[in-house]
């Protein structure tokens, strides 16, 4: 991967009009796998120096800029809190400290990527995205989108809530990609499954979360069934790490799981 | 003893966790010619054509070569010794390729960038092949990897090359067909072990100048830098009095560096050029374009009595050596003649099989050196016949397992690549390993299984292995001494230091007869120019061979002292005596120091320096049980090592705590192999596991808890009672943890790795057919 | 362009590319304890400093670094030798290659962690790998090297 002229910019104004102006211009997380595309980059359009790597905490929500690193989300305290802590723990089992130190979670949300240990908790706590020129974007909107316009991603916003959480990922190595993740968040919007590395990208289990927001009070045999729904709507694939019919069995058991533990 | 069997820190290990320059890289001379390589991207293919013009007039390249710069010399880049019992089935560059990554042109410029750019402008034709993928229909395949004329065998090796076969090789004890009739329980199984990437932290690397005497000078990180020298010289027709290799520091190699690599190229750039020249591997090259272990197949029968006794093993091996055949023959037999011994009183074995050529990634030395994947196999037998038996595995074990005293017939008939050597275990705890391996683990309480209150199964698990040390009347180690004045000594020796602590162990050898300090021998190795002959890191040899030339030499370093100093005092030898500081006779005295000083300067001035070698009569094997405690979760199938207890018989340890690494490091690379690692290629033949994203090694979160201990053992035929200890570590996890699977949820790998998928799956199988 | 960086301590301004890291350019300027593994995040080999923060230096961009603070291993040489002096102990050292970025994370580890437990230690080490020592004879040096108060 090349880079052609390197663009530390002064705002996000700035960012934006280099964006619509070169074709060939493109924001930069923190550039960890950049080495592993192989393109051009006329002009790499770095936002460091613009306030976006802090974590706000307001009366309702975290506002979390998109420079933020993986390592910052990890161990900044309320997040080891909020929903049980999965946001915590999901971020601290990317990779390793070297890594997380230098990944964003812009470049992650930004990438929508299958492999993403973050998205399903983000996807589960129905977290916003807000773009400098469009403004507020439901990350779940947002995910399902095939094209988006250029714009530039300056922040996360997640509401505070009392509500449960529960995160697993599951991995060969400790720093590998997931064979499968799933997030399963409960608060007083409902239920909310968030299955991904399918390998495909972090998908909703709406059917499943439908049926259960059904019920004031779900008992183990809805979970179970809840569970069946979610292994039988979700679309699995094959690839190095797991075949589409494991994948099918980890998240019903995944959801399952997940689902007795929140409504526990 | 005062210096050996103590804990000492490495001589070298502050300096680079400091940062000191010492890899083959950090030398490399500054303005030095970077070294690209065009790769093959086909599995398979003639080159019709390379156009180099563009390359060539690209500014800052100066050197651009093809097979048409070479005259077609075939050879081996194994690093063994000569004859090598590999076939010679390989040129620096060829007008074919084997494997995706397989070298087509190298590219010399000025820096990376235009090295890379270089490549680029290079125009290949090519003519693709028909490729084998499979090495279970690689023999007698329509499509022949080595068709060329030129390919040989050094000697017999049962090289087929028109078949496909780059070695073969039978033998037999007894008649195991009889056996096998007249046994009451017989076992049938089939396994394979998947290729293993070693994944040492430093990627293959060499440089190459012209110094001033207008000599060739190598640095590489080798584990057998005389080899390199040998087969450079063969392969540029270049006198080997003008070669000169070095091997710095290397940051691993496990037999991964037991092979020619970048040497050829740059040797040949810098010929060429007159400039120096460097290559350095990128990850992906490492994975693709250096080498992987064999994989096979084991198709296996273990003959037995209701009694418990083991009567007959019969084996039939195929094994996978890729492109190219290093190693081929002698990785084959060592899957046997460091395995089967271990039940060494059946009436009858017969082992036998093929080696064959396939497109893959060429298959080389990996610790254990088909140790590991033999021990597999009849580990997870023999476990599969206990229970087919209704007998104990431990007792079994303990039944039918080498003892000390005793021998086996294999010994003699199988050596590496020819016959071998008849031995008797002077040394072998093998029993006292079983029983303290148990009370590590808890075997008695926790055999075969408990269920956790989370739902959680855990499962126990054991397997018996050994190796060898040094291949005996081949391997040949040698050592200089040489006294300085103050009293220190200078200790060159050949054998190669590549992490595992050799430079350290062998100044503790020579100094423990000396009786010197460790810290007045200042140790020098691995230069083919300063260090006398030895064969490299390799054979699990250095301990042995090159520790018993160490001893050797340093006893005649201590018998020159008492002379000199006897002449000194005006004392007779036979009344001289020297304790490391003195030399004494009859109250008269003198300081080492004082001596090697009045030598230097004073009087009857001398050099004194003592050389002596050694070629091991036996090949006396370490022994070693390993016994694994795995918890799985039976509703995903997540397979997790909670435990790991093995106890190892090496004799004497030199140094306890570079010993007791170099078994947990072992056993985590054989851990590796058995839970975590997988060479995958895709359906045309590309790798995918070509970058550390893809092949995964263990981290520090699977290895929580480890017991390693020692026996109390000594192998009177090695230096200071000491046999090796480099592989033995890697052996036993496969089986151990296989086994292990098996106690807990009842279901049988016979094909590594485990996964996670394999288990989940096995065990919803089970539910089906009823069987829970 | 340029990239200033505090190296060790001295700001140092460096001329480098686009779409350079800051592996390649602190080798190339004489700090070769700063070395290849992976190219690709996944060994930790290559681990620098980055205003105390360990980061793969295969992948951190030269220009991002401009106006921060490096340190590599020359620039806590006491530190290291008192690392080496557990590790040579423990017989863990082994080739050596690991051993500089292990050093520098473990230095930004116990700044970091107060009486970490074993699983936090091995998951603040979980991205620097090694594959010569088998992570447990480290993990008995790195005990001991935790006791020394600093």
């Amino acid at each position: 991967m090349k880079i052609d002229s390197y663009q530390k910019v002064d705002s996000v104004k700035k960012a934006y009009e280099l964006l619509l102006e070169q074709p060939g211009a493109a924001v930069i997380g923190g550039g960890a796998w950049l080495k592993l595309m192989p393109k051009t980059i006329e002009t790499a359009i770095d936002l460091s120096g613009l306030g976006l790597d802090e974590i706000e905490e307001t009366e309702k929500e975290y506002v979390i800029g998109s420079m933020v690193t993986l390592r910052q989300v990890e161990k900044f305290k309320p997040f080891s809190v909020l929903y049980d802590g999965i946001l915590s723990k999901s971020a601290g089992s990317i990779m390793g400290v070297t890594l997380r130190n230098i990944a964003t979670i812009g470049g992650t949300v930004a990438g929508k990527y299958g492999f993403s240990d973050l998205l399903p908790v983000l996807m589960a706590m129905g977290a916003k995205v807000k773009f400098y020129k469009r403004g507020m974007v439901g990350l779940v909107d947002f995910m399902n989108e095939t094209s988006s316009a250029n714009d530039i991603l300056t922040h996360i916003h997640i509401a505070k809530t009392d509500g449960r959480g529960w995160f697993y990922t599951m991995k060969n190595t400790a720093i590998d990609f997931p064979i499968l993740n799933t997030a399963v968040a409960m608060s007083s919007d409902g239920c909310k499954i968030a299955v991904g590395s399918r390998p495909y990208k972090t998908a909703m289990a709406e059917k499943a979360m439908e049926f259960l927001n059904g019920f004031s009070v779900p008992g183990k045999d809805e979970i179970v069934k809840a569970a069946d729904i979610a292994a039988e709507e979700l679309k699995f694939g094959k690839n190095q790490r797991g075949s589409a019919e494991y994948r099918t069995e980890l998240c019903r058991t995944f959801v399952k799981r997940g689902l007795s533990e929140v409504m526990s | 003893m005062k210096f050996v069997n103590k804990v000492r820190p490495s001589v070298d290990g502050k300096g680079l966790m400091m940062g000191k320059p010492g890899y083959t890289d950090d030398l490399a001379e500054v303005n030095s010619l970077v070294v690209r390589v065009l790769r093959s991207p086909h599995p398979h293919a003639k080159i019709l054509k390379i156009n180099k013009e563009k390359a060539l007039a690209l500014e800052g390249v100066e050197c651009v070569l093809t097979h048409e710069d070479f005259k077609r010399i075939p050879i081996t880049r194994a690093g063994q010794g000569y004859p090598e019992p590999s076939p010679h089935d390989k040129f620096i560059l060829d007008n074919r390729v084997r494997h995706i990554g397989d070298e087509v042109a190298a590219v010399a410029a000025s820096d990376k960038e235009t090295a890379e750019k270089a490549l680029s402008l290079l125009e290949v034709e090519y003519d693709l092949l028909e490729p084998v993928m499979d090495f279970e229909k690689a023999y007698e395949n329509k499509t022949v990897l080595h068709p060329e004329p030129e390919i040989h065998e050094m000697f017999p090796i049962g090289l087929e090359p028109m078949k496909n076969v780059a070695a073969s090789y039978m033998m037999n004890v007894g008649d195991v067909e009889k056996t096998l009739a007249n046994c009451e329980v017989v076992i049938k199984e089939t396994f394979f072990t998947q290729a293993q990437a070693h994944v040492m932290m430093e990627p293959h690397t060499a440089n190459a100048r012209i110094d001033y005497q207008g000599r060739l000078v190598i640095y590489s990180a080798t584990q057998t830098p005389i080899h390199v020298r040998r087969i450079l010289s063969q392969a540029l027709e270049y006198p080997l009095s003008k070669i000169r290799v070095i091997k710095p520091r290397i940051g691993g190699g496990y037999g991964g560096k037991q092979c020619l690599h970048g040497e050829f190229l740059v040797a040949a750039v810098t010929l060429r050029t007159g400039k120096p020249s460097k290559i350095v591997y990128t990850r992906k090259e490492v994975f693709e374009s250096t080498f992987s272990r064999h994989p096979m197949r084991f198709d296996i029968k273990l003959g037995a009595m209701k009694d418990g006794t083991l009567k007959g093993i019969d084996v039939d091996v195929l094994s996978d050596t890729g492109a190219y055949g290093e190693h081929a023959l002698t990785v084959f037999m060592v899957a046997g003649s460091k395995v089967f011994p271990l039940y060494n009183k059946v009436d009858s074995i017969r082992f036998g099989g093929k080696v064959v050529y396939t497109n893959h990634t060429p298959a080389g030395a990996f610790r254990g050196y088909g140790a590991i994947q033999g021990n597999y196999a009849l580990e997870s037998a023999v476990d599969i016949l206990c229970e087919k038996l209704g007998v104990d595995p431990v007792e079994f074990r303990m039944k039918n397992m080498m003892k000390e005293g005793e021998t086996s017939p294999i010994f003699e008939i199988m050596g590496e690549g020819t016959e071998g050597t008849a031995m008797v275990m002077e040394s072998c705890k093998l029993k006292y390993c079983v029983n303290r391996g148990t009370e590590l683990i808890g075997w008695k309480d926790k055999y075969p299984k408990k269920t956790t209150q989370d739902g959680k199964i855990r499962g126990m698990g054991m397997a018996i292995a050994m190796q060898g040390s040094g291949i005996p009347y081949i391997d040949m180690g040698s050592a200089m001494l040489k006294l300085n004045d103050d009293g220190f000594f200078n200790l060159m020796v050949g054998a190669t230091e590549l992490g595992q602590g050799s430079d350290t162990i062998l100044g503790q050898i020579a100094a423990e007869s000396l009786g010197v300090s460790p810290d007045k021998v200042v140790i020098y190795s691995s230069d083919s120019d300063l260090t006398p002959f030895d064969t490299g890191a390799y054979a699990s040899s250095t301990t042995y061979v090159s520790g018993n030339a160490v001893k050797r030499t340093a006893d005649k370093m201590k018998e020159m002292i008492i002379e000199e100093g006897a002449k000194a005092l005006g004392t007779p030898v036979t009344e001289t005596d020297f304790d490391g500081d003195n030399i004494e006779s009859n109250g008269k005295k003198m300081t080492l120091a004082e001596l090697s000083n009045r030598l230097f300067y004073n009087e009857d001035q001398k050099q004194l320096v003592s050389v002596e070698s050694y070629v091991g009569t036996k090949s006396p094997p370490p022994f070693m049980a390993g016994f694994a405690e795995v918890e799985i979760d039976p509703e995903t199938g997540k397979v997790e090592l909670v435990d790991y207890a093995a106890v190892v018989d090496c004799g004497t340890t030199i140094n306890p705590a570079l010993a007791k690494v170099q078994v947990e490091g072992g056993l985590v690379q054989g851990i590796g192999m058995t839970m975590y690692e997988d060479v995958v290629y895709s359906k045309n033949g590309t790798l995918v596991t070509n970058n550390m994203m893809n092949y995964r090694i263990p981290t520090r979160k699977e290895i929580t808890n480890m017991h390693v201990e020692f026996a109390d053992s000594y192998e009177p035929s090695g230096p200071y009672g000491a046999k090796s200890v480099g592989e033995i570590g890697i052996d036993t996890p496969p089986a151990a943890i296989t086994n292990a699977i098996y106690n807990a949820v009842g279901v049988r790998i016979r094909e590594l790795p485990v996964t996670s998928e394999k288990i989940l799956m096995g065990i919803l199988k089970q539910k089906e057919n009823g069987n829970e | 362009m340029k990239s200033s960086i505090n190296v060790n301590g001295t700001l140092k301004t460096f001329e480098v590319k686009a779409d350079e890291y800051l592996i390649d350019t602190l080798r190339n300027n004489g700090y070769v304890s700063v070395r290849r593994g992976c190219d690709t995040t996944s060994c930790g080999i290559c681990t620098v400093l980055l205003d105390g923060n360990p980061i793969a230096s295969c992948s951190y961009l030269s220009c991002r670094a401009d106006g921060h603070k490096v340190i590599t291993v020359e620039g806590i040489q006491e530190e290291a030798a008192l690392i080496a002096d557990f590790f040579g102990h423990e017989g863990a050292d082994q080739c050596g290659y690991c051993n500089p970025s292990m050093a520098l994370t473990l230095y930004a580890m116990k700044k970091e962690l107060k009486n970490p437990t074993d699983d936090e230690i091995r998951s603040y080490l979980v991205g620097n790998l090694c594959r010569c020592s088998g992570y447990v004879a480290q993990h008995r040096a790195i005990r001991a090297y935790l006791e020394v108060k600093s």
